[in-house]
């Protein structure tokens, strides 16, 4: 191997790295603020990046229906318990996000399908159709059950997960996508030509990563996610609402993950189910850092991006044994970290 | 009648294939259903006894499929060898995740299992010995003393056989000395390892076990489709033997083969009918399934099982609790060598502890001789309950000693501490809720015992079971819990909790007893009786360290007194002086200059008297 090829296996590798970094992020956020482990993240890279994919094709995509029904339900939701409660005072905003929002979309939807849009807007409409979704699973299926253990809610993510990629089937169909690349052409640096759409990645990432970072240290709701994140009761008793942290989590979470789709839908095929192995690449690289610690997880994602690059070249049918056994040294490690066992419940 | 009903459904179901009635698909459906409870039911002691979950017990299942189809198949042995040499695969792959992933925290394990499920299915799928994705074929079936087992009904015998061994294994396992510690690992904390519980290992000997079930399964498996291929192992299938565990109800045996009859006749009903309704090609039943688990989670968390045994006992009527027998008597166990009365016992010397800028206990130093109670007082936030945890090893000293008839307790492990004989209860009474008093108890005398769990799973140990429970429920009735035996320890009073926090630290036969405030939240006429018990105890050459917010208990109790501060050592004496001492009066009363007057509450005894909910939790 020459030093070419390991050129391009490393720029493959961080480009991927970088998505999975991505992912990773939003996963310790979700996990930190919610205690959700957050399987179905995967779930949200592939709506992105398919629904993407149809408004590209001229078609409409299954998440407007998707948006429709979920929304319907979720006001069928704060409509029982506005009943119950005798508490109608939140029903305006429920009705506008829950059922106008999807309306308005749906209704949209034919103006941006059938001209020939723009790239940009496609990707707009396309997020303003997935990450609502976020929210929404929160409130049907994590706000019930809220309090419950880890394991309790892992074990719901993984239904969610279930669920989520049998309405993706039946929504996007089996066949497998590519979307177009953000940004054409090459850089040549070196020896080598880089693409410009792994700088667009690099530098979406990078752009991301610092309003996250902006997000968590200067605003006042990034303030209260870290709280909550701290301290579920605490952050209650000083008039947080853990509901709407978790609501803020998993709208983050949603957008994230349908964005991390789309960049990485260019150089991947997706099909309805892709999403779960990339999202779990986001995990490898999550417990890196514990599940808690940012940076870490980020350099674990681009170590995981990088292996997978190596490890396609020289034993291509192996990649993903070697990816997910990584796991298992990692864990080895994090447990000569950890100083004792800590459980919950 | 509930064992009328157990023999008629084994008889039944040992009825059907010989019926020629009996359609063949019944048969098929009957096989998986048993192959699926054997996972499930490793499942249900890993997740719903023990707490831990696994995503990956599909892969134990590929690993014992693939073992006896590659061994079989390649190297012509035959298939009872190849059942012994995947255990030992199993038992050992199990054994090193297990290692390494149950020393993390609960969540770690899940996500491991997932990882793992996936690497071993792109493994199996890539293996050009196992054949890669088109797996190995022509398995010969399993001969039984020269009848073979080729045809579904026959090999069905064979699996149910399985099926009915190990639930009754398994129930055997739960209600033994190995099963008490393993229904106590969920509850967390250091009270198992208190009692000489290595929580760590009983985590793996679960984990081992479940596998040890799955490769079972596989085995069978494997002989009864006489083909594998890597699908079955994949993750999918370990989410779904998890979802079996969860709706039939993890928390019972039953509920393993309730759960895989319901979940795999479901996704027989719904591959039957969705495509009749929806003619399309989408995957209906994973998203009916991710719902209906949403929902029982949602809804019904403990699964189907109680729901049904609740609705079946109400039918039936239930025997009271109360008026059962006590355990038949049985010989007493061992007890260790008491020191001789006035041997030094406890030697505290300067132990300190810092949680960083604040100085929860600041050198500290008293002694404790054999058949002495030394009561340890202070106001709230004085360092007595960090005093205790620093001596019974559940906090690492920042500075100091700790010596126990002479051997250093500060540099041992919890578990290592309550072998040599150091007794103790705790300040929030930690108990195993849903487990009767009298197993409760028993879990106090573990290490009085060396049983182990193959033998605790054959129910060969019934003669030291029936010592433990005997020496159990003498530690009750001395103590006056003689008529809650049966009772769950979660519906006793917070007084009587307590009471039953000392008869199971007496029931681990220790030198020292501990205890953090045991007459909190009892009555008069309570407190009196226990004072006897423990006057007694002190007869009979017992040390006891007691940390307590009531006075008259403590200076009538007590020979030794020792008042905290702030982490300092205000005072120690004989009670009568301390009730004089001016340092310990300022510090409960507060000093002259203090809105309170001194006096007005009528002396320290009485002032201090008031009932604390909340003491000393520095």
């Amino acid at each position: 191997m020459d030093s070419t090829i390991v050129l391009i296996l490393l720029q493959d590798g961080v480009m991927n790295g970088a998505i999975y970094a991505l992912l990773g992020l939003a996963l310790v956020l979700v996990f930190v603020v919610t205690r959700v482990i957050f399987i179905p993240q995967g779930e949200f890279v592939a709506f992105g990046a398919l629904t993407l994919a149809f408004m590209d094709n001229g078609r409409v995509p299954g998440t407007v229906n998707l948006l429709l029904i979920v929304g319907a339900l979720v006001f069928a939701l704060e409509l029982i318990a506005a009943v119950r409660g005798r508490d109608w005072s939140g029903m305006g905003k429920t009705a506008a996000l829950a059922v106008l929002l999807p309306v308005g979309l749906y209704l949209l939807t034919p103006y941006i399908v059938a001209k020939d849009t723009p790239l940009w807007i496609n990707v707009l409409f396309s997020l303003a159709l997935v990450v609502p979704l976020g929210p929404m699973l929160y409130r049907i299926v994590y706000q019930p059950v809220a309090e419950a253990s880890v394991l309790v809610l892992l074990i719901i993510s993984v239904a969610v997960h279930f669920a989520l990629t049998g309405l993706a089937l039946v929504f996007f169909g089996a066949e497998g996508w590519r979307t177009p690349p953000f940004m054409e052409g090459d850089v040549q640096m070196g020896p080598v030509s880089w693409s410009a759409q792994t700088f667009f990645v690099l530098g979406t990432c990078a752009v991301l990563i610092l309003a996250l970072w902006v997000f968590f240290g200067k605003t006042l709701y990034g303030r209260a996610l870290r709280a909550t994140a701290v301290n579920r009761r605490g952050a209650r008793l000083v008039g947080i609402s853990t509901s709407m942290s978790g609501s803020l989590t998993f709208t983050l979470a949603a957008a994230i993950g349908a964005l991390s789709g789309m960049l990485i839908a260019p150089v991947t095929t997706v099909y309805y189910d892709t999403g779960f192995i990339i999202g779990l690449k986001g995990f490898v690289a999550a417990i890196f850092g514990g599940l808690v610690s940012y940076p870490v997880a980020a350099g674990g994602a681009l170590f995981v991006g990088i292996l997978e690059a190596f490890s396609s070249f020289w034993a291509s049918a192996y990649k993903e044994v070697i990816v997910f056994t990584l796991i298992i040294p990692v864990l080895l490690w994090r447990s000569f970290g950890a100083r004792h066992i800590e459980d919950e419940e | 009648m509930n064992r009328l009903l157990l023999a008629a459904a084994v008889l039944i179901l040992a009825a059907l294939p010989l019926l020629p009635a009996t359609p063949e698909f019944w048969i098929t459906h009957l096989n998986y259903i048993g192959l699926a409870s054997l996972v499930v039911l490793g499942l249900v002691v890993l997740t719903g006894i023990g707490g831990l979950t696994s995503f990956g017990q599909a892969a134990f299942v590929g690993l014992g499929a693939y073992a006896t189809a590659w061994l079989t198949t390649a190297q012509a042995w035959s298939p009872w060898a190849a059942l012994l040499m995947g255990l030992l695969i199993t038992f050992a792959v199990a054994y090193v995740l297990g290692a390494i992933t149950l020393r993390l925290s609960g969540h770690y394990l899940p996500l491991g299992t997932i990882a793992w499920c996936l690497s071993l299915y792109y493994l199996f799928g890539n293996l050009e010995f196992l054949g890669q994705y088109d797996g190995i074929a022509s398995i010969v079936p399993i001969e039984f003393f020269g009848v073979s087992l080729g045809k579904g009904r026959h090999i069905y015998y064979l699996i149910w056989t399985f099926v009915l061994l190990s639930m009754w294994a398994t129930r055997n396992l739960l209600d033994s000395r190995p099963g008490r510690a393993i229904r106590a690992l969920k509850s967390g904390g250091g009270m198992a390892e208190s009692f000489g519980i290595d929580m760590a290992g009983y985590k793996v000997i679960i984990f081992v076990y479940a596998a040890l079930l799955a490769c079972v399964s596989g085995w069978l498996y494997a002989h009864m489709q006489r083909a594998v291929s890597p699908s079955p192992f994949g993750l999918n299938y370990g989410i779904e033997y998890l979802f079996m565990a969860v709706v039939g109800g993890a928390g019972s045996v039953w509920g393993a083969v309730i759960g895989s009859g319901l979940i795999l006749t479901l996704k027989d009903q719904l591959q039957n009918v969705l495509p009749k309704i929806l003619d399309t090609s989408g995957n209906f039943e994973l998203i009916v399934f991710g719902i209906l688990m949403i929902l029982v989670l949602q809804y019904a968390r403990d699964g189907v099982w109680p729901i049904l045994s609740t609705w079946w006992s109400a039918m039936t009527g239930k025997s009271d609790r109360r008026r059962m027998a006590p355990p038949p008597r049985a010989p007493a166990l061992p007890q260790r060598a008491r020191p001789e009365k006035g041997t030094l016992v406890l030697e505290v010397d300067a132990i300190r502890k810092e949680f960083g800028g604040l100085v929860a206990v600041n050198d500290i130093s008293f002694s404790l001789k054999a058949g002495e109670i030394m009561g340890l007082i202070g106001p709230n936030g004085a360092g007595k309950s960090t005093t205790f945890n620093l001596i019974t090893g559940v906090l690492p000293l920042t500075r100091g000693s700790v010596r126990f008839l002479g051997e250093r307790l500060d540099v041992l492990p919890s578990r290592e501490i309550a072998r040599l004989g150091v007794g103790r209860t705790f300040q929030h009474v930690q108990l195993l809720p849903t487990m009767t008093v009298l197993e409760n108890v028993a879990l106090g005398a573990h290490l009085r015992s060396k049983v182990g769990v193959l033998a605790a799973a054959l129910h060969i140990e019934r003669r030291d079971e029936a010592e433990l429970l005997h020496e159990a429920a003498k530690q009750l009735q001395r103590v006056g819990l003689g008529d809650y035996l049966y009772e769950q320890a979660g519906n006793l009073a917070l007084g009587q909790q307590r009471i039953l926090e000392i008869a199971r630290a007496l029931a681990a036969d220790p030198v020292l007893l501990l205890l953090d405030e045991p007459a909190a939240g009892l009555r008069y006429k309570e407190k009196q009786e226990l004072a006897k018990v423990l006057g007694q105890l002190r007869q009979e050459g017992m040390s006891i360290l007691l940390v307590e917010h009531d006075m008259d208990f403590v200076m009538s109790l007590t020979d030794h007194l020792v008042v905290m501060d702030f982490g300092t050592k205000l005072a120690e004496g004989a009670p009568a002086d301390i009730q004089r001492n001016p340092a310990v009066l300022e510090a409960y009363l507060g000093g002259v200059d203090d809105d309170l007057e001194p006096g007005a509450a009528g002396g320290p005894g009485r002032a201090a008297a008031q009932p604390s909910v909340q003491g000393g939790g520095a």
